[in-house]
C-alpha cells in the first residue's frame, strides 16, 4: 500500500474533525476517555500497551485477565518436545501496570452492555467505556467431537489453550507405556493456528523418539490438506519414520468417536485402544464475543480496515475470535491486528493521526531439533476483507543450516513478541 | 449541523481514504460466475466436482499443470506442468487469453477471452475453490498489492519520523527496541543511509531473506525513510 500525501491529508484532516471528540468527552463526563480490552493475549496485552504508551496518559486503559501469569499457546509445542521449559511459556502483566499504567483486573468479564456500554465483571463490578476491544481468544464447539466435552479434559487434553493442559498432556506423554499409542484427533478449519497440531506432533514425536521410539502417533484428521504439509511429511519421514500414521478424510478420519473412560478412539469404525489421547475440537470464538452479540455463527466478523465489529462501531473484535478475510488465526497475526485497532481508537478518542492498515503474519515451526521451518503473508484491507496480496512458505529440501537460522530465528520472533505484548 | 451528522460525515471520510489505498480484488467473483458459465460444459468446479472432458477446477491455484490426479492429460500439458508450470492469478490470466499460446497443442477447444476484466472476474471467481490462506497461509493470494516502484533518489528523500513510529510497530514484533538480539538482530540507531540501503536490498531482493523481502517489498520509498528516520532516534 502506497502512503501518499493525499491520503495522509486526508486521515490528517479527519483527524483534526475528530479533535474535539475528548474535549466533548470531557466535558460531558468529567473525565479521559476510557477504553476496556477483555483478554490479555496476543491481540489484548498488545493493543493494551499500544493505546497506553501512544497516548501517554490521556486515555484511561483497563484490561481485563483471569489469569495472573500468562502462558502463551504458541511455543507450547516445544514445551511438549522438551526445547523449552514451562516457566519460559510464562509472561506476568506487571510491566503493563507499572510502566504503562494499565489497570489489570484479573476477572472474569461475563457480561457487555452495549447500550450503557458497560462491562460486568463475575466479581459484579462493572466498568464503562467508550471503546471495547474483545480479544478473547478460541473456546470449543459442544459436540463437535463425539463422545468429547470440557468435562472428559483431563482424560482426553485438548491443551489448545496455554497453561495447565499443556502441562497435563506433557505429562501424559512422559507417562505413556513403551510402545504406547498417543492419537491426536486434529480440529476442522477455521482454528487457531494452522500449522500448530502438525507442529505438535512433529514434538511428541521428537520426545517419542528420544524415550520411548517403539510408541506410534496416529492422527484422525477431518481436513484433505493442511499447512506446511509437504515440510511435515518430508520431516517426519526423515526423522521419524513409520512412527506417524495420519487418517485423512478420504479413510475416515474425520468420523471420530472417543471414549474417555476407556479410552478408545473409534475412527470411522476401528476402535483403537489409545495411551494418550489429544482432542482438538471445532473452535469458536471466546464465548464473551457471542455474550456481547457480536458473532455471526462461531465468529464475530469486522471491517477490514480498523478491525471495529461489523454489529457495533465501539466494539473492536481483534485475534482468533475475529472473522477478517484471509489471516490465519495466530499470536502474530493478533499482535497485528491490535496495533491496527490501537491506532484506530487513539485517532478516535483523542484525535492522533490515522494512518493506513497494514498487516503481516509469519509462523514459525519445529519439525525436529534445529529443523524449523516458516509461513508466512501479508494482508491489506479491500472493500470486502483483509485480503492476502503475498506469502512465502520454506522449501522441501532445504540444508540444515538453514533450518537452523530459521529456528534461530523464530526464538527471536519470541523473544520480540512477548517483549511486544508485555513491555 | 448537529453532532452526530458531523460524525457520522467522519466515518465516510475515513472509509473514503481507506478503500483510495486499499489492495485491489482480483475482480468481481460474482460476475466470473456467470462468465463460468461458458466453461461449464467441459470443467466442473464447486463441491462435488469431478473431471469431465476437462479437469475439475477445484483447487486449481497453486497447482502444477496437467496434475489432477485420474484426468488423462494431453502430451501438451503434460509436458508444460514437467517443464514447471504453475497455476496463479499471472499464468491463468495469460492462458485464458490465448489457451494455444501458452500450452501449444492443449486440447482445449477454446479460443480465449479477449477481455481483460473479463479475464480478472473469471478468475477471481475460480479463486473461491482453491485453498483460503486463512487456513493455510502459503496459498495463493486473493487480492493484488499495490505495486511501489523504486525512484531513484532514494537516499535524499526526509523520512518523517511519526510516521516511522507507526510503521515500526510492524518491526516490533520481531525486533526488539531495546536492541537486544535473541535470534532476530538489534535494527535501532543505525546511521539512516545503511538502514535506507539494507532495507532496498530486501525489497529489491539482492539480499535473500523471505520475511524480510516480503516486509521490504510492499514499503514504499517514504515508507523506508520513516522507519531509517525513526529507528535513528532509538538508543
Amino acid at each position: 500500500m502506497t502512503f501518499n500525501r493525499r491520503a495522509f491529508l486526508g486521515t490528517s484532516a479527519m483527524a483534526a474533525a475528530v479533535l474535539a471528540a475528548p474535549r466533548l468527552y470531557a466535558a460531558a463526563h468529567g473525565g479521559k476517555p476510557k477504553v476496556v480490552v477483555i483478554g490479555g493475549g496476543a491481540g489484548g496485552a498488545t493493543a493494551a500497551r499500544y493505546i497506553a504508551k501512544d497516548s501517554d496518559g490521556a486515555i484511561d486503559v483497563t484490561l481485563i485477565e483471569p489469569t495472573r501469569t500468562y502462558y502463551t499457546c504458541f511455543f507450547s509445542n516445544l514445551y511438549l518436545g522438551g526445547f523449552k521449559q514451562y516457566d519460559d511459556l510464562g509472561h506476568s502483566y506487571g510491566t503493563l501496570a507499572s510502566d504503562y499504567g494499565v489497570n489489570v483486573v484479573h476477572d472474569y468479564a461475563v457480561g457487555v452492555d452495549r447500550d450503557a456500554k458497560t462491562v460486568t465483571l463475575a466479581s459484579g463490578d462493572s466498568l464503562p467505556y467508550d471503546r471495547l476491544v474483545l480479544s478473547p481468544g478460541i473456546d470449543f464447539v459442544a459436540g463437535s467431537v463425539a463422545g468429547w466435552d470440557v468435562s472428559a479434559q483431563n482424560a482426553m487434553p485438548h491443551a489448545y489453550k496455554g497453561g495447565s493442559q499443556t502441562q497435563l498432556l506433557k505429562a501424559q506423554l512422559e507417562a505413556m507405556p513403551e510402545g504406547g499409542t498417543f492419537v491426536m484427533v486434529a480440529p476442522p478449519n477455521p482454528y487457531r493456528c494452522p500449522p500448530g497440531p502438525y507442529e505438535r506432533v512433529s514434538m511428541v514425536a521428537w520426545y517419542l523418539s528420544q524415550n520411548n521410539p517403539t510408541a506410534k502417533i496416529i492422527i484422525a484428521d477431518p481436513k484433505e490438506n493442511f499447512s506446511k504439509q509437504g515440510l511435515f511429511e518430508e520431516g517426519w519421514q526423515k526423522h521419524y519414520s513409520g512412527m506417524i500414521t495420519r487418517i485423512g478424510p478420504d479413510f475416515g478420519g474425520g468420523n471420530v468417536t472417543v471414549d474417555p473412560a476407556a479410552m478408545t478412539v473409534d475412527i470411522d469404525g476401528e476402535v483403537i485402544n489409545a495411551d494418550v489421547v489429544n482432542v482438538i475440537p471445532a473452535m469458536k470464538a471466546g464465548h464473551i464475543a457471542a455474550v456481547a452479540g457480536v458473532t455471526d455463527g462461531n465468529w464475530a466478523p469486522v471491517n477490514p480496515g480498523d478491525m471495529t465489529s461489523k454489529m457495533d462501531e465501539n466494539i473492536h473484535v481483534l485475534g482468533d475470535a475475529s472473522a477478517q478475510g484471509d489471516m490465519p488465526k495466530s499470536g502474530f497475526s493478533a499482535n497485528s491486528q491490535a496495533k491496527v485497532a490501537a491506532m484506530s481508537i487513539r485517532g478516535a478518542l483523542t484525535g492522533s493521526q490515522v494512518f493506513p492498515a497494514k498487516y503481516s503474519n509469519t509462523c514459525w515451526s519445529l519439525i525436529a531439533e534445529n529443523d524449523g521451518v516458516k509461513v508466512g503473508a501479508s494482508y491489506e484491507p479491500t472493500e470486502e476483507k483483509i485480503a492476502s496480496t503475498g506469502s512465502f512458505v520454506s522449501q522441501t529440501g532445504e540444508d540444515a543450516a538453514l533450518r537452523e537460522a530459521t529456528y534461530q530465528e523464530s526464538e527471536g520472533w519470541y523473544s520480540g513478541i512477548t517483549a511486544d505484548m508485555f513491555g | 449541523m448537529t453532532l452526530l451528522a458531523r460524525f457520522s460525515l467522519v466515518a465516510v471520510v475515513a472509509c473514503l481514504a481507506q478503500v483510495a489505498t486499499a489492495a485491489e480484488e482480483i475482480g468481481d467473483a460474482e460476475r466470473g460466475e456467470a462468465l463460468f458459465r461458458q466453461c461449464q460444459s467441459c470443467h466442473q468446479i464447486g463441491p462435488d466436482a469431478t473431471n469431465r472432458v476437462g479437469p475439475h477446477l477445484n483447487g486449481v491455484f497453486g497447482r502444477t499443470a496437467g496434475s489432477v490426479e485420474g484426468f488423462r492429460y494431453s502430451k501438451a500439458f503434460e509436458r508444460a506442468g514437467s517443464k514447471g508450470l504453475e497455476w496463479h492469478i499471472d499464468t491463468l490470466g495469460s492462458f485464458l487469453e490465448n489457451p494455444k499460446a501458452i500450452v501449444p497443442g492443449t486440447r482445449m477447444s477454446y479460443r480465449g477471452m479477449a477481455d481483460a476484466q473479463d479475464r480478472a472476474d473469471l478468475i477471481a471467481y475460480m479463486r473461491d475453490f482453491s485453498a483460503s490462506p486463512a487456513n493455510i497461509p502459503e496459498s495463493d493470494p486473493t487480492a493484488r498489492a499495490v505495486s511501489h516502484d523504486l525512484d531513484p533518489a532514494i537516499l535524499e528523500i526526509q523520512g518523517d519520523p511519526a510516521y516511522g513510529e507507526y510503521l515500526a510497530s510492524e518491526c516490533q514484533t520481531c525486533h526488539r527496541v531495546d536492541g537486544q538480539d535473541s535470534g532476530i538482530p538489534s535494527i535501532i540507531a543505525w546511521p539512516e543511509d545503511d538502514f535506507v540501503i539494507a532495507m532496498h536490498a530486501y525489497k529489491t531482493k539482492a539480499r535473500e531473506h523471505p520475511v524480510m523481502n516480503m516486509m521490504a517489498g510492499r514499503l514504499s520509498n517514504e515508507e523506508i525513510a520513516a522507519l531509517a528516520a525513526y529507528f535513528a532516534t532509538l538508543e
